[in-house]
């Protein structure tokens, strides 16, 4: 296994998370990049951190994974888009990490929770972890956009304790603008999950002049009222703090002069979230 | 311009003073006006003199010649006792902070006893003790003992005097709630009418007191709310004792520290919780009077606590930053479950233990010194033994640890020997006799060392060993850089490549204390502890092979280096949990600093959540948190706009500040700390 070789020069201690991740899997042969990812014997991490208190209840142990379809205007972590960005992980050493932690992530009614990027594209990886996790009493949740649920068996569905779907836009025009993606098989995995009764926490993106139009957010909150498995939902006021990766990557960053939105909208947000029933 | 009386201190050398006489429900201060600084020249009177000097007073030319004429202070007694060797520690600064000249601080006497008691049964009491020694032979031991017993027993005569000159008796045991309180403070007024040493601790008393209020409560001549005041008018009293003290020491320590520790909370050996309504009503005075760095009130956690208890602290402690926390586990286990803690993590059962207190050694400098053979990286002066240096251009692990152990088998010599001139000399001529009347006859001793720079050296280890480190010399081939090449795992990641490192350093360096033989037979303790000292040990050494720079400051406490835990708060608080407490009894201090969204959404997550983090932590080894929960954007501002923020209180290492106290080095080390949950 290629990962194997370079055990010492990709440590997992040795970058911010915060920081820049390029091309740390990039020395592996595109024969084992696909292995690896039909597998899932190894994953594509682009970083991790403890003690995290927002991504899912309790206090957690979160998993970047690198590799994302969407191309999000205001994605904060635009380096995560590529799959070999990430230090190829070989699942025994993710597993051997999260036993570390497994003690306080209960104390803490925390757990496991892997995110992206977009871990659905390596979903193989996501479900081994989450196995491993389950197996030691570590509650597991899986935050994503939603548009590969289809990757996931039933069954499988049953080894994720809570998924936080992400829902960029209700309008489908703007969600291809925003995501460069279709809504549609993020509403079907919604549908499907409510269906399955699966617990299920909305996470809405709150960007100024792309997702604060009260329709939409008037038909998402009722959309999500409806589905009855929504136990909540996060609203993420856009924030600045990925500008400096899109300039060091040298893209185009459409959103450079936006500012955040102001706390009266926040507020009016999420107020029509609660007025749907949802707890936001 | 600060208000001075040159009358040297004692119990009752100043008549009796007031803020608002009529007004207020406990009574007692310093001197005979609030805020009024004494001079206690007995410590140093060379300290005074430049304190005096500094802030524009004239020395008292009787006063003067009195204490340099006619009567030997503490200072100078240790200056004609100290070896070459340790005046080259101390001004090479590897050796620093020592209680030379001032006060040691870091005793606690019982000031429950007062009230319990009175004074006259404490008095008997003593009387009984000495004259136990009679029929024993005069050895130095026991000459010393029946001196020090007499001069306990002046002492609480003296103690009387004071409380009556204010109108009250203590002779004999509180009967009210009011009493208690007022009775407890003449106690504790006393021991700082005469001693501004480095910490002066208060103790365990909301409990205790809590027996006197519920009483009260319950026939009916108290009610809630003059119960509160009673409490607030007390914890005014304790936020403006005061000390003259020069702006050095002031710059050490970051403002004007008194370390008016109070413990709360915890468990008692049967298993039943400490907390009562009074500890309530203490983390309540944060509210009722607003944020402030003293009295430093300290949260005894254990995960055994009720939830109420553990949810108001909790919200307390992210409302106010005013809050450290420490395992009531470890403490209760070690030493038993009346204990308090002083200054900021040290450990004493109280009345039945007192500690020999020992600022810190620099091991980071200790490492520098291994590596140059005793050369000082930044004098060039030989300080150490010259056992000779690292040769080549690389270092090589074995070498430098082989170099380091021998290298801190002579610093940890030196180290006792200072610690035992000082605390023989301070017994002689600076005695806290009223603060050992409130302890039991032959109470435990520790001496409590302690070092600085823990995650300097753990990561200089782990960088020599994983990664390749290359010197550069200057001409006379003294080491003063280093260039590293390649990664190497750091400490505050929960990665036991380097944590087991930076625990050994910490048994290695106990163990070699442990080999030379302490004053009064003292048991051997150690702190991993700084508190803002970090920022001035940092000046004070050259690069070290971890890529930290000459002049940068060192990590405060037992905490990771800045920037350097990249994993998140569990990680880091993980890697300090493995530091082993029973080779660092003196205590662990990890300063924990966040933003509000990094505790979670809504207030509800943010009081959950921490209170899920200080059971984890509290429910395997951790030892101390210290928590803010501030915005970085609030701490800039503040930098730039110090009167908005009079209030701001921030935690360092086992103590709280006034944030726009601090200077402008300690306020940028304090923001480029790392803030959990800010990205």
């Amino acid at each position: 296994m290629s990962a194997n070789d370079h055990p010492q020069k990709v440590s997992l201690a040795a970058k911010s998370p915060f920081e820049l991740r390029v091309g740390l899997g990039s020395h592996m042969p595109e024969a084992d990049v696909r292995a690896a990812i039909a597998s899932g014997d190894v994953g594509f991490v682009h970083s991790f951190t403890s003690g995290s208190t927002v991504d899912g209840p309790g206090v957690r142990l979160v998993a970047w994974l690198s590799g994302c379809q969407f191309r999000c205007l205001y994605c904060h972590n635009p380096d995560t888009w590529t799959m070999t960005n990430g230090i190829p992980v070989p699942i025994s050493r993710a597993v051997d990490q999260l036993r570390k932690y497994q003690h306080g992530l209960k104390i803490m009614r925390g757990g496991l929770t892997i995110s992206g990027g977009e871990p659905l594209m390596q979903h193989k990886f996501a479900l081994k972890l989450f196995a491993a996790a389950r197996g030691m009493g570590v509650h597991t949740a899986l935050d994503t956009n939603g548009s590969l649920g289809d990757r996931l068996t039933d069954a499988d569905l049953e080894t994720v304790s809570l998924v936080l779907l992400d829902i960029k836009s209700w309008n489908e025009e703007r969600h291809r603008r925003l995501t460069g993606a279709d809504i549609g098989p993020v509403l079907a995995f919604a549908r499907r999950l409510a269906a399955r009764k699966r617990p299920v926490w909305l996470r809405y993106v709150l960007v100024p002049g792309l997702t604060d139009h009260a329709d939409d957010v008037e038909r998402l909150a009722a959309f999500a009222g409806s589905l009855g498995n929504v136990e909540r939902v996060d609203v993420l006021p856009f924030h600045q703090m990925g500008k400096h990766k899109w300039q060091q990557l040298g893209m185009q960053y459409e959103l450079g002069d936006l500012e955040p939105p102001p706390h009266e909208v926040v507020e009016r947000v999420c107020s029509q979230f609660r007025a749907a029933g949802l707890s936001a | 311009m600060l208000d001075i009386s040159q009358i040297p201190s004692s119990i009752t050398a100043h008549q009796p003073g007031y803020i608002d006489r009529d007004n207020e429900v406990i009574v007692g201060l310093q001197t005979d006006a609030p805020l009024k600084r004494a001079i206690m020249p007995n410590g140093g009177f060379r300290m005074v003199a430049s304190a005096l000097k500094a802030y524009g007073y004239p020395v008292d030319p009787v006063v003067a010649e009195i204490f340099t004429r006619y009567r030997k202070t503490h200072n100078e007694a240790v200056f004609d006792a100290y070896t070459p060797d340790v005046r080259r520690c101390r001004s090479s600064h590897i050796l620093t902070g020592l209680p030379d000249a001032y006060g040691r601080g870091r005793i606690i006497g019982d000031y429950r006893r007062v009230a319990l008691y009175g004074v006259s049964r404490l008095v008997e009491q003593k009387r009984r003790e000495k004259s136990a020694l009679d029929d024993e032979m005069s050895t130095d031991e026991i000459i010393r003992d029946r001196e020090e017993l007499s001069e306990q027993i002046r002492a609480l005569g003296e103690l009387k005097e004071m409380a009556a000159r204010y109108g009250f008796d203590i002779s004999g045991p509180a009967r009210t709630a009011r009493e208690a309180v007022q009775w407890l403070y003449f106690g504790y007024l006393g021991a700082v009418k005469e001693q501004n040493g480095a910490a002066m601790s208060l103790g365990r008393t909301s409990t205790f007191l809590d027996i006197y209020f519920e009483r009260d409560l319950t026939a009916g001549v108290l009610t809630e709310e003059q119960a509160q005041e009673i409490v607030d008018d007390f914890i005014i009293k304790l936020r403006i004792v005061r000390f003259l003290r020069t702006p050095e020491y002031d710059e050490l320590f970051a403002g004007d520290p008194t370390w008016v520790t109070e413990s709360i909370g915890g468990l008692g050996d049967d298993g039943r919780p400490l907390v009562t309504k009074t500890s309530f009503r203490y983390l309540q005075t944060l509210y009722n009077l607003g944020p402030a760095p003293e009295p430093n009130l300290t949260v005894w956690y254990s995960p055994r606590l009720p939830d109420a208890f553990k949810r108001f602290s909790a919200k307390v402690a992210i409302d106010t930053s005013s809050l450290q926390f420490e395992s009531d586990e470890i403490m209760r286990r070690s030493w038993g479950d009346d204990g308090a803690i002083a200054c900021c993590v040290s450990p004493m059962l109280v009345g039945k233990q007192m500690q020999f207190f020992g600022a810190r050694a620099n091991l980071a400098k200790c490492l520098l010194y291994a590596i140059n053979g005793g050369r000082d990286e930044i004098s060039g002066d030989q300080v150490g033994p010259a056992f000779g240096g690292v040769e080549g251009d690389y270092l090589s692990f074995d070498d430098v640890i082989a170099k380091f152990d021998k290298m801190m088998d002579w610093l940890a010599g030196v180290y006792v020997n200072a610690m035992n001139i000082i605390h023989y000399m301070h017994d002689k001529y600076a005695y806290e006799r009223l603060e050992m009347a409130l302890h039991d006859y032959a109470p435990l001793r520790t001496m409590a060392f302690g070092i600085a720079g823990l995650s300097v050296v753990a990561d200089s280890l782990s960088a020599i060993k994983h990664a390749r480190v290359r010197v550069t010399r200057e001409a006379t081939g003294l080491v003063i850089g280093y260039e590293t090449q390649g990664e190497f795992p750091q400490f505050g990641n929960h990665d036991n490549r380097v944590d087991h490192l930076a625990a050994w350093v910490v048994t290695t360096f106990m163990s070699k204390l442990r080999k030379y033989p302490t004053y009064r037979g003292a048991l051997h303790t150690q702190s991993v502890l700084t508190i803002t000292s970090n920022v001035v040990y940092g000046k004070n050494t050259g690069d070290t092979p971890d890529g930290r720079k000459r002049g940068e400051p060192f990590a405060p406490g037992a905490n990771p280096m800045h920037g350097r835990d990249q994993h998140g708060l569990h990680a880091a608080a993980a890697s300090v949990a493995k530091i082993p407490y029973r080779d660092a009894a003196d205590g662990i201090s990890l300063t924990a600093t966040m933003v509000p969204q990094g505790l979670g959404r809504t207030e509800h997550d943010r009081i959950q959540n921490l209170a899920g983090m200080l059971d984890a932590f509290f429910g395997v080894t951790g030892y101390h948190m210290n928590v803010n929960v501030l915005n970085r954007e609030t701490l800039l501002d503040a930098m730039d706009h110090p009167e908005k923020y009079p209030h701001l209180t921030i935690r360092v290492s086992g103590y709280a500040v006034n944030f726009v106290r601090l200077s402008r080095e300690q306020q940028l080390d304090v923001i480029n700390r790392t803030f959990y949950g800010s990205s």
